[in-house]
């Protein structure tokens, strides 16, 4: 810490960044000519979609490329230095102390075998001569900077034994540690719920104010840059597209695709066309679900998913289940197709009795729920092509083969894919594209209802607004009821007529989605829309007429 | 894609010689397997003295070496090939079962699974062919005993993550029974695991018959295996080498390959290394 640092200047000044893709590469470049500074205190977010560089950027800064990339061109001047042409000594010195990073995973960024304060303490153990004493010290200090509750327990705990939340703040305890200038942030909120992001966000606008830290944060979630952003640049296809302050970023931007991209972003305003609503075609009643976990030495753990959860959905209706993770929200969508089977309780699903059902009287009426899953790249059978595998509903309910692909071939054109895509195979199609196969595998066998379970949210910004856009046209002209399973509020907003909250297996308050917004009844919901990151930016008087 | 390295190449064209020695290996020798030449009992290859009419020599009653062979391998690749691939069905099956089922007839399955893994498979062989005495059809489905608790246990765990892949459960939503899910979508897609077992456990096959033949309780006379032939040489290794070596090293090439192919296999399939080859 004795190094002399130049006091003027941009913190970090990335001229010219090149990282080149090895030879037959969709790109030559996954990072192209890429020049942005950042300075002392400040808070630059990084955005961009799938594949357009950021993350690499942020690995080029740490020196962490795959080694399989070759030689990234450019400079890197950061106090005084050229990162791209450090010894490996010298990078050694510098990581963790000049330049830290927080990664996405925090879960996985910690070697579950270790306490946490060991872990911790390691950064001290390698870049300084304090004794054990003096560490433990520091840590619990930092423990307590990142308001870590009870931090001499976690000293001691294992990262099983601590929430996403938690094990973040001990990454970013990390990676404050030594007091860094530069501290690097890939997507640190994206695998966290809505409530532990607006903490975490909060927690680094403090960081920045009392050490002076300039961060620079990699995210995809416009939500977030106007929660925290001084500046934003913006990538796509590894290029930088605009670089400017949060505000004139967002309120006026300046490039087609920062345009495209802001308008993509789902506003936190509920829908208001009221769906025309047709008879009942979901009923659940009273529907329970535990867990047992079994170990070893035969001992269980429990863990109630579903306390009683009633349901109703009519033809027509999109019904939206909101929660945060381990809400129940995906169990109670499992249960109501019964791919789990509840513990107790009742599903009526188009005046049938679903429930109760087995063999072959259960597989028939299978025909009337359908689901979409998350991750469009494991829902689809590798081996089977997409016409096949639309088709195959259909002739499972006894549609003779030709009539099966026909109707394949008419909902392939429905989704927006060209005819030929049938004969063609799953990994020849982006996320999006496979979310529409998806959707017509789904839609193929006329359902009643239709199950969406987090069905955009692996998907980029702009995807997602297609997709939630041929959701509703499907509905329209279909008229099936919808259960859209989500996390997002702004989501949740777009497409939703009516909103169930859960929580810790329960549906603590369900409403018409804008009487929800308008005027939330219970303190958790409130909390919900208060942690939705950005929740005004597109409000705000400002703002302008949106394209 | 990579090129494909020398070893692999070697490999599998061995694998294919052998094959075809085994089909048409007949035409080189005018004698019949059976064709027994008193006179000329025991004679050397022909480079090291002996005749044209027996190139790789004669056996202790004056049998053809090549017919000899050429007849051993076909009964060894067959028993083993039989062998394997019932072990394979048969395992697969019971870990499709286990997969599908759970709960106590896994535990049932798994059980005999564990019991087969802990029995010394020889001992059992042994005893069976002691108590049974020894027929053809026996002793292929001995070989095909052999191994099959591996599949089981492969099978179970592949299926158990197949079936909780998305696309598994959305075949199963869209109504389709156990037969369409199990064989139109979760065996194809877990084959290429299935396949190197097999290639892992046929060279494991073909030693225990050889070894079975070599102790005299495999393929009985006048039916004939490389195992067989290599035990009928062992009084004469020291006087007529030959009739122990040309089968011996012929398993050693066929063993040898057999792994090193599904070595092969296995890094081309394994979607781990796959990911870092591209």
């Amino acid at each position: 810490m004795t190094d002399p640092i130049p006091q003027t200047g941009p913190l970090i000044d990335i001229r010219h960044l090149s990282v080149p893709l090895p030879r037959g590469a969709d790109r030559p470049f996954a990072v192209e000519d890429l020049s942005l500074t950042l300075n002392r205190g400040e808070i630059l977010c990084v955005v961009g979609e799938t594949g357009s560089g950021k993350s690499l950027t942020a690995l080029s800064l740490m020196g962490l490329l795959p080694t399989n990339l070759p030689r990234p061109q450019g400079e890197i001047m950061f106090e005084g230095r050229d990162l791209l042409r450090l010894s490996r000594s010298e990078r050694l010195r510098l990581s963790g102390r000049r330049l830290a990073m927080v990664f996405q995973e925090p879960i996985a960024a910690l070697n579950p075998i270790y306490r946490v304060g060991a872990q911790v303490s390691e950064v001290f153990r390698l870049h300084t001569d304090l004794k054990a004493a003096e560490i433990r010290e520091k840590v619990i200090e930092l423990f307590r900077e990142v308001r870590l509750p009870d931090p001499e327990a976690i000293l001691r705990a294992y990262p099983h034994q601590l929430s996403g939340g938690q094990c973040q703040r001990v990454m970013i305890a990390t990676a404050l540690a030594l007091d860094p200038a530069l501290l690097i942030a890939d997507e640190p909120t994206t695998a966290l719920d809505v409530t532990t992001q607006a903490q975490i966000l909060k927690l680094m606008l403090d960081l920045r104010s009392t050490h002076g830290t300039g961060i620079l944060f990699i995210t995809h979630d416009f939500g977030v840059v106007a929660e925290i952003a001084d500046r934003v640049a913006v990538m796509r296809h590894g290029k930088l597209v605009e670089i400017g302050t949060r505000d004139a970023v967002l309120n006026d931007p300046q490039a087609d695709y920062t345009r495209q991209l802001i308008a993509a972003v789902p506003r936190l305003a509920p829908k208001t066309t009221a769906a025309v609503l047709g008879e009942p075609v979901l009923r659940a009643e009273g529907l329970t679900k535990t867990y047992k976990t079994r170990t070893l030495i035969g001992a269980s753990r429990e863990v109630a998913a579903l306390k009683g959860v009633d349901v109703t959905l009519r033809r027509g209706e999109t019904l939206g289940l909101v929660g945060e993770s381990g809400s129940g929200k995906s169990t109670l969508a499992q249960c109501v197709i019964r791919l789990v089977e509840p513990d107790g309780g009742e599903v009526v699903i188009d005046n049938g009795a679903f429930t109760g059902l087995t063999g072959s009287a259960l597989r028939h009426a299978r025909r009337k729920v359908q689901i979409v899953f998350q991750d469009p790249y494991t829902a689809l059978d590798p081996r089977h092509a997409v016409g096949d595998a639309i088709a195959e509903g259909p002739i499972i309910h006894g549609l003779p083969r030709e009539e099966a692909k026909a109707r394949a071939l008419d909902l392939i054109e429905a989704v927006g894919l060209e005819r030929s895509a049938a004969r063609r195979f799953p990994h020849e199609f982006s996320g999006g594209q496979r979310q529409r196969i998806c959707i017509a595998r789904a839609l193929a066998v006329q359902p009643d209802l239709l199950i969406a379970d987090e069905s955009v949210s692996a998907l980029d910004v702009s995807v997602q607004a297609q997709i939630l856009e041929l959701l509703a046209q499907m509905q329209k002209d279909l008229q099936f009821g919808l259960l859209f399973i989500t996390h997002d509020l702004r989501v949740a907003s777009r497409i939703c007529d009516r909103i169930a909250v859960m929580q810790r297996g329960v549906i603590v308050e369900q409403g018409p989605a804008a009487e929800l917004f308008a005027n939330p009844r219970e303190p958790y919901t409130r909390e919900l829309l208060s942690a939705v990151p950005g929740r005004d930016w597109q409000d705000r008087p400002s703002q302008g007429q949106q394209p | 894609m990579s090129r494909p390295n020398v070893i692999t190449v070697m490999a599998s064209s061995i694998l294919v010689a052998a094959v075809a020695a085994a089909v048409f290996g007949n035409v080189f020798t005018p004698h019949l397997v059976t064709d027994q030449a008193l006179m000329s009992r025991l004679q050397p290859p022909a480079f090291m003295g002996g005749s044209a009419e027996f190139p790789l020599g004669t056996d202790r009653i004056g049998r053809d070496m090549v017919a000899r062979l050429v007849a051993g391998l076909q009964m060894s690749l067959s028993v083993a090939l039989a062998g394997t691939l019932i072990g394979a069905i048969f395992g697969t099956f019971v870990g499709f079962l286990a997969a599908h089922f759970r709960g106590l007839t896994e535990e049932i399955l798994m059980m005999f699974v564990d019991f087969q893994a802990s029995l010394p498979f020889i001992l059992i062989a042994l005893t069976l062919l002691a108590f049974f005495g020894n027929s053809m059809v026996l002793f292929v489905i001995l070989m095909g005993m052999f191994g099959w608790e591996t599949y089981a246990r492969l099978a179970r765990g592949v299926v158990l993550s197949a079936r909780a892949q998305p696309y598994a459960r959305a075949v199963e939503a869209l109504g389709a029974g156990p037969g369409r899910l199990y064989l139109r979508h979760i065996l194809p897609n877990v084959a290429s695991a299935l396949i190197v077992q097999v290639t892992l456990t046929f060279p494991q096959i073909i030693l225990l018959e050889t070894s079975l033949s070599f102790l005299g309780l495999g393929i009985q006379p006048p039916n004939t295996s490389l195992g067989q032939i290599l035990g009928d040489g062992r009084d004469y290794l020291s006087t007529a080498w030959w009739i122990s070596v040309w089968p011996g090293a012929l398993i050693f090439l066929i063993t040898l390959s057999m792994s090193l192919l599904g070595d092969a296999l296995r890094d081309r399939l394994d979607p781990m290394l796959k990911t870092r080859t591209t």
